[in-house]
């Protein structure tokens, strides 16, 4: 069977220190799942090393059966909000539009086809009002939802996120979550590297720990639970006990 | 929620006239400048004695050269400072040289495409040492450019002096140009013509050619290189395509203008443009204008003060620069200045009627008539004092005040509402309620800490949010203090407090 | 060459001049910019020299005659203001500091350029100035009385260094930790500017604007790739910049058609790019060939492991397994696997067999048990202690012994021991 994501014997190493270490990850089915991890556990590694934007000490990648460089045009890529300049000369609507580069190819421009499409998506990111302003008039959590906006724009197949949660306020994470289900009920997968744990539970339906080496993927139930979290964290208690908080609330939850 | 109220407080309507307004800016700009260089023209170039004709035609090749030269430059520039790569350029500028010499050493001539190669192989060099000394050295890739560019410009420099013997190719005239010979001209196909303009302006071409080829992977290997790679998109070719129009630029304005004037014409006018824009293509076409702006009155200043034209270029370039720097709409010193202070008048002339309606809310309460009010001191103390606002803001603030006719004297002198006044003030009073009671009930916050974050706050509750507590908080009438919330309609309050 | 030196040595008085001249600026230049890019300031220099030179212009002005102490005196004060913007621009704007410090290098140069126009043309005074020396330098122009001023400045420079070494120290190392301190680093920093500012204005009239840069940044830089230590870093910085020097002036005098000032900053290219090829800490061809022993070892033991996990997985029952099975574990392609197994069998660890299957030699069994272990403990201690992942595990070590604490080592293996999962000697097929 042709999986989605296969990531084998997956190295990176930095300075002979391995940031990401014999990772074998697969995913079959689509699937809204989070990475999980703490501080320089290499989460944004991995969704970097799939992407081939970091050199890897060994390991291969693909996606949909084939080498990432072949079906590029079928992935989506949030990266952090920080990596960017938000001084930027950009216009909101700009940005999105970049979304739709990776299919225009070299040389041709993005017409009222993809301007359409591009308000579209910012709509469904509730930002349609916004569309002129220059990018850096955006609070944090808007910010994060041109991102989005500029990912669904991609009309991608999987996608991969990195903190699309990051220093947003709780209503835009409700809403970044509502466009993240709907895009898993159309059949995409979405990756995305997560930092909370309370709301692991609530979100994702797939759930992968990783603290350099790959402690545990699997469906959330089976796989979130205490005795991984400790596998993965340490014994931090205070964080581990919010996590069991919600790891009760969450199997209780539809 | 929180969050997100106080994000959304920060949004005036969507800027839908920006274009219009920032091109309209631009139009009046260049104007001005239009009109200064003119006045300029018509004084260095007066006839020394009455009868001589006017010469107008050295000084308008003069001109157009330098113009030709900092539009290209300034076009490239605008991708060097966005991707903060401006020393990249100074060290291209420099580090092209060798490649000039040699090649005017392999073809024996000093124009044409020899000299271009040469420079481009060098311009793209220069790119590919800094980052190889950086990788593979593991110095930090500032060093490495300070290393390279000056180690090729001193290659440069040695090739010149020691095997070089042309009268066009000396250490001056790389450095300074010979703008002062673009008001020679020739002859080329019947027109007069200068010669740098004949290389110039194809280079002028060409760089607009190639932004628009590569409009969109420029901007987004700019904006967003890791997306970029990603995507597809070779991020490594397009850096390099933009070194090397960065070198041809470079030395097809060397010639004319010299290595200095490139720099700063690769980095001033795009580092002005971008604290002067909100899009791209208004940043490119600002540096543009600005580079323009610069070749022409720097050469008004130059032949005035008889002195290096390509340095008043740079010159004026940093004028202007200095311009943006204080009066950018956007981000310039002197708009955040008086963005603030307007603010701050708000804020005080808004304290100052909420506090009289304070008062006159707590007189009711007693029974005191509202005259005495101000006697006991209650309305100036609860307003500006408190905020110490500068004199000069609580002078404003009262000009205001009285200007919107939100207090009025009575018989005794005293500041009183009007009902305008009052209207606005209720309104405050209300937000500040609100917001307090939305802070208590969401947050857990010692009552005496409220105060302080609803005083900010009741200047930023725009009524759409009002709305939105009103619906969180629907019923609560007094907040955490026990004093009443205003509502929201004034008909029924304003008659009572009438009374 | 050396021969004409001692010649020009004897004959020559000048030349010895220069030469000190040249050499102390260059020890001295070193060890400042040592600093200077310890401090990630490279690029300071140079816009403080192109900063420098509306000064020059404008002491000539006032004057009305050439004064040297009065124009380099200028020079620092307009190189200094010029650094003062840049850091004030960004402080208080959004401009980059890239942006700034090439806004600021090109537009002070352009004034200077202007002013020089305007002397030139003020008639024989102007033509007597010699300034034009000051943008690409000019040796012969260094007479006894300039080389007391260096050897003045090159002495207070290293005194100021002596002295304040450990403050140097701190504030080049981690600024922000030394802030916490309560060290006032603002007022360090500056001064090291202020040294830095001193150097350059004293560099200006023998290596010019353009290039008195390299002076500061190569030395320190060359040095670097042979040492970690500072004191030696500065030490080494010194003496290249001296060396630099030396050499750059004598190869300049001899060959007199060359000018001082580039071939005093190519002969500073040469010995930075000799010490970045063959410089024994850091240097390029040594790291390179460090990267690719640590590359063949870490494979070969990758190889090995997979093989004994290979034998493992099958109950110890043979002790060769098919080669196409290693591609089931690892990501190699066919051609990457049997590159690996040549180069094992070279080694003699293993031992191709006919049929596609390899067998691992006696001394292979042993390396592949301790690569085997290795790995494990290093995975287990992940698990146990995932507080600690990453910083501690070091690819390039074969046993965690390096790195973990006895007791630590054994408390791992016991795990492992009890999991059924430690690679024992004794079960070889």
């Amino acid at each position: 069977m042709n999986s989605l994501l296969d990531i084998h014997d997956l190295t990176v190493a930095y300075h002979r220190k391995p940031v990401l270490w014999d990772v074998d990850l697969e995913l079959h089915q689509p699937q809204l799942a989070a990475i999980v991890g703490p501080n320089g556990a290499g989460k944004s590694t991995l969704i970097k090393a799939v992407l081939g934007l970091v050199p890897l000490a060994s390991g291969r990648a693909q996606i949909f059966g084939e080498p990432v460089a072949r079906v590029r045009q079928r992935i989506g890529y949030v990266p952090q909000r920080e990596s960017v300049d938000w001084d930027f000369p950009v216009s909101v609507l700009d940005v999105v539009l970049m979304g739709t580069y990776g299919r225009l190819g070299w040389f041709r421009r993005p017409g009222r086809d993809e301007r359409e499409w591009a308000r579209e998506c910012l709509e469904k990111v509730g930002l349609a009002q916004y569309e002129h302003q220059q990018i850096g008039q955006l609070s944090g959590g808007q910010q994060q939802r041109v991102f989005l906006a500029r990912a669904l724009a991609q009309r991608a197949d999987i996608y991969f996120m990195d903190e699309p949660m990051a220093g947003v306020d709780a209503a835009t994470e409700r809403l970044i979550f509502q466009v993240l289900a709907d895009l898993r009920a159309a059949g995409k997968a979405i990756i995305a590297v997560h930092h909370d744990l309370r709301t692991v539970p609530q979100y994702f339906d797939y759930v992968v720990l990783l603290n350099v080496r790959l402690v545990a993927a699997g469906p959330r139930e089976t796989t979130f639970t205490p005795d991984n979290l400790r596998k993965t964290y340490g014994g931090r208690l205070a964080l581990l006990d919010a996590a069991a908080d919600a790891i009760a609330a969450g199997s209780g939850a539809p | 929620m929180s969050t997100a109220v106080a994000s959304r407080q920060s949004f005036a309507a969507p800027q839908t006239a920006w274009a219009w307004n920032e091109w309209w800016l631009l139009a009046s700009y260049l104007a001005m400048s239009l009109a200064l260089v003119v006045i300029g023209l018509e004084w260095v170039t007066r006839p020394a004695a009455s009868g001589v004709p006017r010469d107008l035609a050295a000084p308008l090749w003069t001109i157009a050269v330098g113009s030709a030269s900092a539009a290209s430059c300034a076009i490239l520039g605008c991708y060097l400072v966005l991707r903060r790569m401006s020393l990249l350029g100074d060290a291209i500028s420099h580090a092209v040289l060798p490649g000039i010499v040699i090649a005017y050493l392999l073809s024996g001539q000093l124009t044409g495409w020899p000299i271009f190669i040469g420079a481009l192989v060098l311009g793209v060099v220069t790119a590919a040492l800094t980052q190889g000394l950086s990788s593979l050295g593991r110095v930090s890739e500032d060093t490495s450019l300070g290393i390279v560019f000056t180690s090729l410009f001193a290659l440069g420099v040695v090739l010149i002096q020691g095997w070089v013997r042309h009268a066009d190719l000396d250490v001056d005239c790389v450095l300074q140009g010979q703008i002062d010979f673009a008001g020679v001209t020739q002859e080329f196909y019947g027109w007069q013509i200068s010669r740098p303009i004949l290389a110039l302006l194809p280079t002028l071409v060409v760089t607009i050619g190639f932004v628009a080829l590569f409009w969109k992977e420029l901007k987004i290997v700019s904006f967003d290189p890791a997306l970029a790679a990603a995507m597809g998109v070779r991020v490594a070719v397009v850096h390099y395509l933009l070194m090397a129009m960065v070198s041809v630029a470079t030395v097809a304005s060397f010639e004319a203008v010299g290595s200095i004037l490139v720099v700063a014409m690769l980095i001033v006018p795009a580092a002005a443009a971008d604290l002067l824009s909100s899009r791209l293509s208004m940043m490119i076409a600002w540096a543009m204008a600005i580079g323009i702006v610069s070749a022409a009155l720097g050469y008004v200043l130059g032949a005035a003060l008889d002195t290096s034209v390509a340095g008043m270029m740079a010159v004026v370039a940093g004028g202007q620069f200095a311009l943006a720097v204080v009066f950018s709409p956007r981000s310039g010193l002197a708009s955040r200045w008086l963005r603030n202070l307007l603010l701050a008048v708000r804020i005080t002339s808004e304290d100052v009627i909420a506090g009289l309606y304070r008062a006159e809310e707590r007189d009711q309460a007693t029974g005191v008539s509202i005259e005495l009010s101000g006697v006991r001191g209650e309305s100036t103390r609860s307003g500006i004092d408190e905020h110490s606002a500068s004199p000069f803001v609580r002078w404003l603030a009262s000009w205001r005040i009285a200007h919107l006719g939100w207090t009025a004297k009575d018989r005794l002198g005293q500041a009183r509402l009007t009902d305008a006044g009052r209207t606005v003030a209720r309104k405050l009073v209300r937000a500040h309620r609100l917001w307090e009671t939305y802070l208590d009930t969401h947050f857990d916050l010692p009552r005496d800490h409220l105060h302080d974050a609803a005083e900010r706050m009741e200047h930023f509750l725009d009524p759409e949010l009002q709305a939105e507590l009103d619906a969180e908080l629907a019923g609560v009438a007094t907040d955490p203090h026990g004093k009443q919330i205003p509502p929201a309609d004034s008909a029924v309050d304003s008659s009572s407090l009438e009374k | 060459m050396i021969e004409s030196a001692l010649h020009a040595l004897r004959e020559n008085y000048n030349f010895v001049v220069i030469l000190c001249g040249v050499s102390l600026l260059g020890a001295g230049a070193g060890i400042v910019g040592a600093f200077a890019v310890l401090r990630k300031r490279a690029l300071t220099g140079d816009a403080l020299s192109h900063a420098a030179l509306p000064g020059v212009c404008l002491a000539f002005l006032v004057l009305g005659e050439r004064n040297l102490p009065a124009m380099l005196l200028g020079a620092l004060a307009s190189g200094i203001l010029g650094v003062a913007i840049i850091s004030a621009l960004v402080r208080w704007t959004r401009v980059r500091d890239d942006a700034a410090i090439g806004i600021i290098l090109s537009v002070f140069f352009g004034l200077g350029i202007a002013l020089m126009g305007i002397i030139q043309r003020m008639g024989s005074v102007g033509n007597k100035a010699g300034l034009s020396s000051f943008i690409l330098g000019k040796t012969t122009g260094i007479t006894g009385a300039d080389v007391w001023i260096i050897l003045a400045s090159a002495a207070i420079c290293l005194a100021a260094i002596v002295v304040l070494y450990k403050e140097f120290l701190a504030v080049s190392f981690d600024a922000d930790f030394t802030q916490s301190l309560g060290w006032p680093v603002y007022a360090i920093d500056l001064l090291l500017m202020s040294l830095v500012a001193a150097a350059v204005v004293i560099g200006l009239p023998t290596v010019g604007v353009i290039m008195i840069s390299a002076l500061l940044i190569m030395p320190g830089a060359a040095a670097r790739f042979w040492t970690d230590r500072l004191s030696t870093l500065l030490v080494l910085a010194g003496g290249l910049g001296f060396v630099t020097g030396v050499v750059g002036t004598t190869l300049s005098y001899t060959f007199d058609k060359l000018p001082a000032g580039p071939v005093i900053v190519l002969t500073g290219a040469a010995l930075f790019l000799l010490s970045m090829l063959l410089g024994h800490r850091r240097g390029a061809i040594a790291r390179i060939l460090a990267h690719r022993r640590f590359r063949r070892s870490w494979q070969e033991r990758q190889l090995l492991r997979t093989l004994y996990e290979l034998i493992e997985s099958s109950g110890f029952r043979q002790r060769s397994v098919p080669q196409d099975d290693l591609l089931s574990l690892r990501a190699w392609s066919p051609a990457e696997a049997q590159k690996l197994v040549q180069e094992a069998a070279v080694a003699g660890l293993v031992l191709p067999l006919p049929g596609g299957r390899v067998a691992l030699t006696d001394q292979g069994w042993q390396q592949a048990l301790e690569a085997t272990r290795g790995h494990r403990l290093w995975q287990t201690f992940l698990a146990e202690y995932p507080e600690q992942a990453g910083s501690v595990v070091n690819l390039a070590s074969v046993s965690v012994d390096d790195h973990l604490p006895p007791a630590l080592s054994d408390e791992l293996q016991a795990k492992l021991v009890a999991a059924g999962r430690w690679p024992a000697s004794e079960v070889a097929p």
